[in-house]
């Protein structure tokens, strides 16, 4: 219904003032800028990631490099799709804190937050073995123990451009731990309720998701191709 | 013949969305996706390096991650939700990724074909296979010094 009014009517509603254009809190539209911003800076990493590998002769095969999960040594992509689960399962539990604190059910959203921030840990933990254990196979900023494909000696941005990348999208889902955190302990003293709406949670929801959105790209990039 | 204060507007126009169905929709398209990814991923693996089929399964992974990428944002950051104006600002300055990708991968490719054609040294240390010793003498080096740190 609201739909066919706006659209019905969308130019003179929205731009002829007495409302928002957008029809969003302030606070969330600064999300969504502040999220297209931090796209680019991603974009940016990755486009140079992009460059460098089509300037080299010779990469190393990511089938060979991250082949290893806890206990085991010979098995590509298994660990690194773990790990993206993990992140979709935490962005969908996420989601239901954010429709649990439109239907104003603080339970929905405190019991959803935990999950959301146990994915987030389970996560975390996950890429701290993986560094780990690449650092103790040698590989570091500046030293890449692995061979190109084609044989040759490996290119050295390799792993300055993984431990970069990763190191940024990482650094992402811990603060985003922490908002959460910080979301949560507000939720339980009642600070929504008392204001009325969830609209933070929202926000939180936002910044999460495009952590999950990111990682998507991440993983395509690094593991994939 | 509307109150506009504050929050009130915003709200209730906010809420419009597919509620848990399409949340669990969502969900399995997105575990689909990345299944698909992941087996053509191990698919990859036996493929000939720099060959036509590896450079196709490439091409579809990149079309089911701006697939999955697409989920994530009109669904679970709701912006399929919101109104044209807000989604139009958001998208329209993302269109700058296009020529940002063309033309950087473009200029990574053309400094890759002029070095190969002008330095030949550098083009003989990046695709020669990399003699045994010297890789034993790297490793020890990367053994050695976090040893020492």
């Amino acid at each position: 219904m609201a739909t066919t009014t706006a659209t019905a009517t969308a130019a003179p509603k929205y731009w002829s003032g007495g409302r928002s254009p957008f029809n969003v809190e302030y606070g969330k539209l600064m999300m969504w800028y502040f999220l297209m911003s931090d796209a680019f800076t991603f974009g940016a990493f990755l486009i140079a990631y992009g460059t460098t590998r089509f300037a080299a002769n010779g990469w190393p095969n990511p089938n060979e490099v991250f082949k290893s999960y806890p206990g085991g040594t010979n098995a590509p992509l298994v660990f690194v799709s773990i790990m993206t689960f993990i992140l979709i399962v935490s962005s969908v539990t996420m989601v239901l804190a954010v429709q649990a604190g439109h239907e104003m059910k603080k339970k929905g959203v405190v019991i959803n937050l935990i999950l959301t921030i146990i994915g987030g840990l389970a996560f975390l933990g996950c890429q701290a073995w993986e560094w780990t254990h690449l650092h103790a196979e040698g590989a570091w900023w500046g030293h890449n123990p692995f061979l190109n494909s084609n044989g040759s000696i490996g290119h050295q941005d390799f792993t300055n451009f993984f431990f970069t990348i990763t190191g940024f999208h990482g650094f992402h889902v811990f603060s985003g731990v922490v908002i959460n955190i910080i979301m949560l302990i507000m939720t339980l003293m009642g600070v929504f309720e008392k204001r009325g709406h969830y609209l933070m949670i929202e926000k939180a929801g936002l910044y999460w998701h495009f952590v999950d959105l990111v990682w998507v790209f991440v993983f395509t990039c690094f593991y994939l191709i | 013949m509307e109150q506009h204060t504050s929050y009130s507007d915003v709200l209730h126009e906010d809420t419009h969305g597919g509620g848990t169905k399409e949340v669990i929709k969502v969900t399995i398209i997105l575990s689909v996706l990345t299944i698909i990814e992941v087996v053509l991923g191990f698919w990859m693996i036996g493929m000939e390096e720099n060959g036509f089929g590896k450079h196709l399964t490439k091409g579809i992974i990149i079309i089911l991650m701006l697939a999955k990428a697409f989920y994530i944002v009109g669904y679970f950051m709701h912006l399929k939700h919101e109104l044209r104006n807000l989604i139009m600002t958001i998208v329209v300055p993302c269109g700058l990724f296009i020529w940002f990708i063309i033309a950087f991968l473009f200029d990574g490719n053309s400094f890759k074909t002029l070095r190969n054609t002008y330095n030949p040294v550098y083009k003989q240390r990046t695709t020669e296979k990399a003699p045994a010793t010297e890789e034993n003498k790297e490793e020890k080096k990367d053994e050695k010094k976090p040893a020492q740190e």
